[in-house]
């Protein structure tokens, strides 16, 4: 077993203080974020508030771990939804390679990527009203077609192998193949690309969120923090840096962590490397 | 040729076709009636039927989706509900903010991301590759409206170099553009990060190829055979990646153009949202659309044009 890659250790150890904080936060936080105190307002970094407080007397710790949680949930909901519809998708296409229903899935999926998935967005929530559930659906719905075809990039050249054949002969059925022999070898590819979706959608969920289209107040979000913090920039810029850095160093955190994920479970790649 | 010209522009018509069958529908599904949503809880009942007619809510669905589109060919957008003007007209003054903003970071990122990612690819497992590589990968990790809002606290708050947002108008040119000098940089740099990785990955491979031996087999420098031959050849996905990019610039101008109070075409957007001016919202966003798809179409038609065999694949 070789050492495992540093961006990999690096990327794990970053992710997992971003979900420690956003776990930690449903149980404690080291105060009440939905309460205003007036009295507290802009507060230095102090051994009470170790990043100090807004403009509203919220301790900037205890937002930042909510907001964690926030743009975790959303992310982590939006990549489900991806998977759960997209995967079954692309496996169905390629069983079906050549055919009607894999013509129209990919044409579909071609589709939605040309729509730039920001207007899509503002179009749900300008209909549904801005709410989480709506910008991860804004979200989810793009990750459908990235998972659909990863899935069936992965499982047609999978179908050429002599032990699906095998599994072909046995008598399976085509849906069963897939179910039992393509997913499991398609797996490493979903995982990297889960990964990827993952730290996409906070990104995505932080935008949405800086122009008011995704958790409404008094909930905080990294993004709205952001954006509540752009008329205090002159007096106060540490509250724009903070929750900027914290959505910077979960991204690259998720970035290192899918890197080196694909590193190590892609044999070709990590030829080609060497 | 021809035949793959007509087999894009097919394809374009068809996505345009269900792009805006989908716009229509989401705006369609409205609980209840538009002109009610549009005027809110306490409008009075004739306010409401004046508005119906107004919006020609009167006829079918069918008839009212082939008047859109026949008004939008024609380049009748409706007329904006709260600013009692066609919606053409503000499109147009808002565009010269919003296009000229994409185009720039459009440049920008393109101009940052060729020289970085050849100067990573030619150092390929040496320092400079490493650093230029940790370097994409903050700038990928970077949302663009942060680093914006970055920008604004360098160079306007601490060092009064530019004024913190705003745009004084076209009268003055030398002043407009550099009123969407820190937004396109902001746009642009995340953009450059993504580019200069494709660029380095783009030239590693065509580095590779045998025709690259052959190059300087027959005398020429590794530098000479970088630039007259695999640079050429690494072009087709950079050129790939460039086109979608600039669906994501124009998307994320969207947001950009909050952190700077530009008066672009996403402030237009969210002003009909927060107005619920719906004919405002439906007829910009089918604008994006459109914008983006026939830019990937003229994406398509260039790389056929630079690789004659991807006209026979299709």
């Amino acid at each position: 077993m070789s050492r495992l890659p540093v961006p990999l250790i690096l990327g794990a150890v970053l992710s997992s203080v971003f979900l420690a904080m956003a776990l930690l936060s449903f149980v404690w936080t080291p105060h009440d974020v939905e309460q205003l105190v007036i009295s507290q307002r802009l507060q230095p970094a102090s051994a009470e508030f170790l990043l100090g407080t807004d403009q509203f007397g919220r301790d900037l710790l205890s937002m930042l771990m909510v907001g964690a949680r926030v743009s975790l949930a959303v992310a982590l909901v939006a990549v489900g939804i991806g998977v759960i519809i997209g995967v079954p998708l692309g496996l169905a296409a390629a069983a079906t390679r050549g055919s009607l229903l894999d013509e129209v899935i990919m044409r579909g999926n071609d589709l939605i990527f040309a729509f730039p998935s920001l207007v899509i967005a503002i179009l749900i929530t300008a209909v549904f009203g801005p709410s989480a559930f709506n910008a991860i659906l804004a979200i989810g719905i793009f990750n459908i077609p990235v998972f659909a075809r990863v899935a069936r990039g992965g499982a047609l050249s999978l179908w050429t192998l002599d032990y699906i054949l095998a599994a072909r002969v046995a008598g399976k059925g085509k849906a069963r193949i897939s179910a039992e022999h393509i997913l499991p070898n398609i797996a490493n590819l979903l995982i990297v690309q889960a990964t990827i979706q993952f730290s996409l959608g906070i990104l995505a969920e932080a935008a949405l969120s800086y122009v008011g289209l995704s958790v409404q107040p008094p909930t905080p979000s990294w993004g709205r923090m952001l954006s509540d913090a752009q008329t205090m920039i002159y007096t106060h810029p540490m509250l724009a840096v903070l929750p900027g850095l914290a959505i910077v160093l979960m991204v690259l955190g998720l970035n290192l962590m899918g890197d080196g994920l694909r590193d190590m479970l892609d044999p070709r790649l990590r030829r080609v490397r060497q | 040729m021809l035949r793959y010209i007509l087999g894009r522009l097919l394809s374009l018509s068809l996505s345009l076709i269900v792009a805006s069958l989908v716009i229509f529908t989401v705006i369609e599904v409205i609980p209840g009636d538009p002109a009610a949503f549009m005027l809110g809880l306490n409008a009075d009942e004739a306010t409401v039927q004046a508005l119906r007619a107004d919006l020609g809510l009167d006829g079918s669905k069918a008839e009212r989706y082939l008047a859109w589109i026949a008004g939008m060919i024609q380049g009748d957008f409706g007329t904006s509900y709260t600013y009692r003007v066609p919606v053409a007209e503000l499109v147009a003054d808002r565009l010269w903010v919003s296009l000229p903003l994409a185009v720039l970071s459009l440049i920008l990122s393109t101009v940052i991301a060729f020289p970085v990612g050849l100067l990573a690819a030619a150092n390929r497992g040496r320092a400079a590759d490493y650093g230029i590589m940790g370097g994409t990968q903050l700038g990928i990790a970077i949302p663009n409206f942060w680093f914006g809002m970055l920008l604004v606290l360098v160079f306007a708050v601490n060092l009064r170099w530019f004024s913190a947002g705003g745009f004084p108008g076209w009268e003055e040119p030398l002043l407009a553009l550099k009123s969407l000098l820190l937004p396109s940089v902001a746009l642009a740099l995340p953009q450059a990060a993504i580019l200069a990785r494709v660029m380095r990955s783009a030239l590693i491979e065509t580095l590779a190829q045998d025709y690259m031996r052959t190059a300087r087999a027959k005398g020429l420098s590794r530098r000479q055979a970088l630039l007259r031959h695999a640079l050429r050849n690494a072009l087709i996905p950079v050129l790939t990646i460039i086109g979608l990019q600039f669906s994501f610039l124009l998307a994320g101008a969207i947001i950009i153009e909050n952190v700077f109070f530009l008066p672009g075409l996403g402030r237009l957007i969210f002003q009909g949202i927060t107005q619920r001016d719906l004919v405002v919202v439906e007829s910009v966003t089918m604008l994006l659309v459109f914008a983006v798809i026939v830019v990937t179409f003229l994406v398509d038609i260039a790389y056929a044009i630079a690789d004659p065999r991807l006209r026979r694949r299709a």
